[in-house]
């Protein structure tokens, strides 16, 4: 029920019953999108996959955020140097409060 | 007279478990085989067998290779056939000499494919240093076989320097691996098609004997114990080793090198690199003061550049597998159960 | 591995239980309940009950599908696939389930036609491949697998696949949640809430815990990063005399919920009234049937099924484990005649069960390591 993992979008198939093909460290899937029809996918954006179907779409804001809250508690260069290669992008702040 | 040899296996049937390398293996081979084959003999079971003919220490080895599809990105069936009975004799300490193949092949089987693996298995041979010397061919019915079943006999001289024996294993030891792990394994999964995963990954099948020769070379005292692990990965591998010296065998779970695509591919399907089938590598444990030596001489030889310290022998917790974290969490780690099952929770 | 590594960072780890450390009183002993068996397994599988401090205990609920599915519903799934040309299909984690004639993989060894699927699409897809046979999708899950076997049923449907059908085990998870509050022996203080199932169902269906029960839920993500900041924000919570819900999981967890996910569901499932959970009893309006509209691709409908119900032996002590009230160690037949290759109950059968997560992960290294007296 639990095991989801994040994989980005490699290539989008218009037509063909919202599918794509995700990587995941150099692997690659083909995935369902029908879960997600509302999101309007592009290349390159993240998705949560369980079971072959995209479940939710990753903000890389939302992350670079958690991140710097618990780095907060201190510095940590290791995870800043990571983050930096996000590059933000533009994500509602659709996560609550 | 012994009284009778106690059959302590209770299942009803074999199932693929049985087949899989990890605890339900062990289950038939100490529980049915040992007990009506090798009687008294209290001697952990290991690769290879060592045994004296008129005081020369010759060892000896055998094994079978089952696996669809036959052939799979780095390699094919006909090389695990030679690759995988050399390892079995390195680790065991000793540079294999001779093979000897068995076939059985499922009626129509094309001729290319056979042509194909024994072409496969002559080159694996001359890479590996071995004679293939001779063998036996049997035929079955369509539809048994897979296409094909190939059982290698390995027979071989005991490198000097080296003797290796679960009971040397000492706490301070050090755990080393040659090179990454789960390459096989994923690989043949992938190649089954079944999936719609694809991926840059290849077997690793390849002889480790020159590894394994370039060690003793420079460590060759130091060396305790050596496996190779096949079917049930490094985690069955470590677990039959802290079971058979009776010691803890500590993993520093961040050390154990893996393919960035081997743990993609993993964590997709839900499986655990530790639990993955290796076909071209090997495990060490080695006296602390011959680690360094040992990793040196690795290194610098061909194939070698990724061998690297993966963990250590301690006093607790006895007969199990530990895995450590860098952050200080820790876990058991156990030998499979049966065949490694994809999860989705 | 991008966002799955930095959230398995050594330092940040480090700071998150240092925080805990920090906020968490000395003299109280907190008892937290992770609802969903993935949170189960990431904890042992991250060892981070050795980063906790001895005080916060990790207690492990009911959110196990495989768990908590009665026998009685593998046996009748495998009756069914008894029947001539069928293919029986489900996850890896179905595979070893023992029914009471064997499990899944036994039955395939006697020659079942049974195989491992990781997605309800690839069942549909083996059913397009093979018109002359009939594929049967075992399905389990709480709600974030669930819209994927509506999804599949509705593109079945769509497509005229006639030999294709599901045999629905789909579960709810507040029901599951519920119960483990109504239960008299509960002492739980708050709840680390499935990070997953939130995707699709969202964070409002929790805010009765905190509004009428008063504990303090915070929807956590599954990696150590994770798990550690949702207890720092429980023991934040808890300083302040406060109960709400929280969503730790931002960055996959939308407040509420995956419309199109719920709307898939709601066309293809209804709630039955009732299901046995295993060692829970019969819940209410805890699991979802196919709707009528669907009834060609619901086996339930399809074929006969037996629908026996068949009791856990009296001293397994499944039911008290899951809701907490007992550790897996104290069950009478734990590590005995209840192990993972021959496991007697629930719990043990699942790898992310407590049982099976405790005895592959913990057990060995409780016992030496209380021995020696100390941690890593």
């Amino acid at each position: 029920m639990c095991l989801a993992i994040p994989a980005k979008i490699v290539e989008l198939l218009p037509g063909e019953e919202s599918r794509a093909l995700v990587e995941v460290a150099g692997v690659r899937r083909h995935i369902d999108t029908g879960l997600l029809q509302d999101e309007r996918l592009q290349l390159g954006d993240w998705v949560l996959v369980h079971v072959g179907f995209a479940m939710s779409k990753i903000s890389e804001e939302q992350a670079l955020d958690q991140l710097q809250t618990l780095t907060m508690l201190g510095e940590n260069e290791a995870v800043m140097q990571e983050v930096k290669g996000y590059g933000l992008s533009d994500h509602d702040r659709k996560a609550g409060p | 007279m012994d009284a009778a040899p106690k059959i302590r296996f209770r299942d009803a049937q074999i199932e693929m478990a049985h087949g899989a390398g990890g605890k339900a293996s062990r289950r038939l081979v100490e529980g049915l085989f040992a007990p009506l084959l090798f009687g008294d003999r209290i001697e952990p079971l290991g690769d290879a067998a060592h045994i004296s003919i008129n005081g020369t220490r010759i060892a000896i080895t055998t094994d079978s290779f089952v696996v669809k599809p036959l052939r799979f990105p780095g390699g094919s069936i006909g090389e695990l056939a030679v690759n995988g009975t050399v390892n079995d004799l390195a680790v065991s300490g000793a540079r294999a000499e001779a093979l000897v193949v068995t076939y059985v092949l499922e009626a129509g089987l094309p001729t290319e494919v056979l042509e194909a693996e024994v072409r496969a298995m002559s080159k694996a041979a001359t890479d590996a240093g071995v004679v293939i010397s001779g063998g036996d061919t049997k035929v079955v019915e369509h539809g048994k076989a897979d296409g094909m079943y190939i059982s290698t006999t390995g027979i071989g001289r005991v490198i000097p320097g080296i003797s290796i024996s679960a009971a040397s294993v000492r706490p301070g030891d050090k755990v080393l691996i040659s090179g990454p792990v789960g390459d096989h394994g994923i690989t043949v999964l992938l190649a089954r098609g079944e999936l719609d995963l694809e991926g840059e990954i290849c077997s690793d099948t390849r002889s480790v004997l020159p590894l394994i020769e370039a060690m003793a070379r420079a460590a060759g005292p130091g060396i305790h114990w050596m496996r190779d692990p096949t079917r049930g990965g490094v985690a069955t591998s470590l677990n039959e080793l802290a079971r058979d010296c009776g010691l803890g065998v500590w993993l520093f779970e961040d050390a154990v090198p893996v393919r960035d695509t081997v743990r993609g591919a993993c964590e997709l399907l839900g499986l655990d690199p530790l639990h993955i089938a290796n076909e071209g590598q090997f495990l060490a444990v080695l006296d602390a003061e011959y680690a360094d030596r040992a990793l040196d001489a690795l290194r610098n030889t061909p194939g070698g550049h990724a061998a690297t310290l993966i963990g250590e022998i301690r006093e607790q917790p006895s007969g199990a597998v530990l895995g450590a974290t860098s952050y200080g969490g820790t876990r058991v780690i156990d030998m499979l159960v049966g065949d490694p099952l994809p999860r989705i929770c | 591995m991008k966002f799955v590594d930095e959230f398995r960072d050594a330092g940040v780890i480090h700071k998150a239980a240092d925080e805990i450390r920090r906020l968490a009183d000395l003299g109280r002993q907190y008892r937290f309940m992770e609802v969903c068996g993935g949170h189960t397994h990431a904890i042992y599988r991250f060892g981070l009950k050795d980063i906790l401090p001895p005080n916060i205990d990790l207690v492990h609920g009911p959110g196990c599908p495989v768990c908590v599915l009665p026998m009685g519903r593998i046996d009748d799934g495998l009756s069914i696939a008894k029947g001539p040309n069928v293919i029986f299909t489900a996850f890896g984690d179905m595979m070893r389930v023992p029914g009471r004639e064997g499990s899944p993989l036994e039955h395939k060894a006697r020659g079942m036609d049974v195989r491992i699927v990781y997605s309800p699409s690839d069942a549909l897809k083996l059913a397009q491949k093979n018109p002359d046979k009939h594929v049967l999708f075992f399905a389990i899950g709480f709600e974030t697998t669930a819209p994927s076997t509506a999804l599949t049923l509705m593109r079945a449907k769509a497509l005229g696949v006639t030999n294709f059908s599901v045999f629905c085990n789909h579960v709810t998870i507040i029901p599951g949640i519920r119960a483990i509050l109504d239960s008299p022996d509960m002492r739980i203080d708050a709840f680390i809430g499935p990070g997953h199932v939130s995707t699709v169902i969202g964070c409002r269906p929790y805010e009765w815990v905190a509004r009428n029960e008063g504990k303090p839920i915070v929807v956590s993500g599954f990696e150590p990063v994770d798990v550690l900041q949702a207890v720092v924000m429980l023991l934040r919570q808890l300083k302040a005399g406060e109960a709400k819900v929280e969503n730790q999981y931002k960055r996959v967890v939308p407040w509420e919920g995956n419309r199109a996910a719920l709307k898939a569901m709601a066309e293809v499932f209804e709630l039955r009234s009732y299901f046995e959970w295993r060692g829970m009893g019969f819940i209410s309006q805890s699991a979802l049937r196919i709707r009528d509209t669907y009834k060609d691709w619901d086996a339930e409908h399809r074929f006969a099924v037996p629908g026996v119900r068949v009791t856990d032996p009296k001293a397994a002590q499944c039911g008290e484990v899951l809701k907490g009230v007992l550790k897996p160690v104290q069950c009478k037949l734990f590590g005995k005649e209840c192990t993972p290759e021959r496991p007697v109950g629930a719990l043990m059968v699942s790898s992310e069960g407590s049982c099976a997560a405790y005895y592959n992960y913990e057990h060995r290294k409780h016992e030496t390591l209380t021995r020696i007296g100390a941690a890593v």
